[in-house]
């Protein structure tokens, strides 16, 4: 095709969508860098709002603290072990069930099918889940994290879509003539040609389990056990409103805010940074399977 | 709900892949906080003592307020929040349908004399609205169990009268006061309203377009 010349009213129309882009990644990312900012910062000149965007007095005094805070490193560890063996268990049972649905001979398919589906419009529901895990006798056990939604209905059904889309079926008879047993096709040539669903659901489990709270705070008793989720919520909201409520009803003024709440503040902003980190951290990394992974899943869904 | 799609739009015509790139990484970004930690960060910067936004309003001369608290602010707070939260990656689904747009039709489109938004308005719009209908009636299908988790944590006391909704009250009902089948009841109740609603505007879709979900 021949290079048609750009026209001027294509050329404003470029001009005020990057600008109109731009603005809203910076309306997005302004709470960021305000956090990062304040977590740097002497408390003073955050709690007076004398800083607004870049670090004023730097300090790693908030950051010192929170990594002194046995409860925090206990809830980071707790954290790590949910997300990691709760992730393993996730792939190990969402991916060989998604291939076997997959599979237009596997005998019982559209009953199976809807029995799935069915589950992501009607649930028991919050309360005979909490009962049924009780009577289970896993109340306050590690297990309850780790098992409870071991597949997610939508995660299933994003692989089954990309089982029987995205990886050639050739290849599987291929392997199939050669002798391969369908559990062996499984392992040796399906899994290492999707790696980008592997990816996506990785990510997909492995932020659920990082970022969830509820059911360890209805389900855990025992304060070893609570993940960090759980810990930034006393931390962040539950102190803080007290601090509010207080202060409001004695008028404290803003300037007279004592040693406790400053300290109080600075934990605040760091730990928000070291808990989110991680996660922020690795995404970008699997960006690149968000095309590919969800698109072929989703879209045919 | 539109909002993603006139982000999708947007981010799909422009041109500069490096830019695209960093922006779809800082706006996915967001979706990746946990509840807890977006809460926690409303409630920082919502402060009426330290939170930058009375020190905005303070130096405008206006008054300070305790917006957690307040029962006409929390449904302002939730569905700004979420847009912040959510926008980058509902609009992955759109940006993908998008890219499946056949180039050829954009490239008879500008022999043809059309202008940029011209051929957003009569290519790319058409392209994604099966998507956006399917995507309509699936989250018809969850209006009633907006996220409780959000909710729980941003309610207090004072701010009930609009924050309870159903699946609070299940919680508050069922396992703190312990009041198993009045609590599973209202769960159920709410999954049959649900599904019917599933139904009905799936039924609306496929009376007036060609999408439907079944």
């Amino acid at each position: 095709m021949a290079v048609i010349k750009e026209r001027s009213s294509d050329k404003l129309f470029n001009i005020i969508n990057l600008v109109l882009m731009t603005i809203l990644m910076l309306v997005i990312l302004y709470p960021l860098v305000y956090i990062i900012s304040a977590s740097l910062s002497n408390p003073d000149m955050v709690n007076t709002g004398k800083m607004w965007l870049f670090p004023v007095d730097i300090t790693l005094e908030g950051y010192y603290r929170v990594f002194q805070d046995s409860e925090i490193i206990k809830g980071y560890g707790n954290t790590i072990f949910y997300t990691v063996g709760g992730t393993l268990i996730n792939l190990l049972f969402t991916l060989p069930a998604a291939y076997s649905l997959s599979k237009r001979h596997l005998l019982g398919r559209r009953f199976l099918m809807l029995f799935v589906t069915f589950t992501m419009y009607f649930s028991g529901g919050m309360v005979p889940t909490y009962l049924l895990v009780r009577s289970l006798g896993l109340m306050n056990s590690y297990f309850v994290l780790l098992i409870n939604g071991a597949i997610s209905t939508t995660n299933l059904i994003i692989s089954r879509t990309f089982f029987a889309n995205g990886v050639p079926r050739d290849v599987e008879e291929a392997a199939f003539i050669d002798g391969c047993s369908p559990i062996k096709t499984f392992l040796v040539v399906v899994l290492p040609l999707s790696k980008a669903i592997m990816g996506v659901m990785a990510l997909y489990y492995g932020v659920g389990h990082w970022n969830s709270w509820f059911s360890a705070m209805i389900y855990l008793t025992d304060r070893a056990k609570i993940p960090l989720q759980l810990v930034l919520r006393e931390i962040l909201i539950e102190n803080q409103m007290k601090a509010e409520m207080m202060a409001a009803g004695e008028y404290v003024d803003e300037l007279l805010l004592d040693a406790q709440v400053k300290a109080a503040s600075l934990v605040r902003y760091a730990v928000i940074i070291v808990s989110s980190v991680p996660v922020l951290v690795v995404y970008p990394f699997l960006q690149k399977y968000f095309d590919k992974g969800v698109m072929i899943g989703s879209l045919k869904g | 709900m539109p909002i993603p799609v006139i982000v999708a739009l947007m981010l799909n015509e422009v041109k500069q892949i490096r830019y695209k790139k960093i922006i779809q990484t800082v706006t996915y970004a967001p979706h990746f906080i946990s509840t807890v930690v977006l809460v926690g960060m409303i409630t920082i910067i919502l402060s009426p003592s330290t939170g930058i936004v009375n020190f905005v309003l303070k130096s405008l001369g206006a008054e300070s307020r305790y917006f957690m608290v307040e029962p006409q602010s929390f449904r302002h707070i939730y569905i700004w929040s979420g847009i912040w939260q959510n926008t980058g990656w509902s609009s992955i689904i759109y940006l993908a349908a998008l890219s499946a747009v056949n180039p050829e039709l954009h490239e008879s489109a500008v022999i043809d004399g059309a202008t940029r938004l011209q051929r957003i308005r009569y290519i790319n719009i058409p392209v994604i609205t099966p998507t956006f209908i399917i995507l309509l009636i699936l989250s018809a299908g969850q209006l009633m169990s907006v996220g409780y988790e959000k909710v729980l944590l941003m309610q207090n006391d004072l701010n009930k009268t609009t924050s309870n909704i159903i699946s609070t009250y299940v919680y508050e009902r069922g396992l703190l006061k312990a009041e198993y089948s009045f609590a599973s009841a209202v769960g159920l109740f709410n999954n049959v309203i649900n599904f019917i609603l599933l139904i009905f505007v799936n039924g609306v879709a496929r009376k007036f377009s060609d999408t439907s979900l079944f």
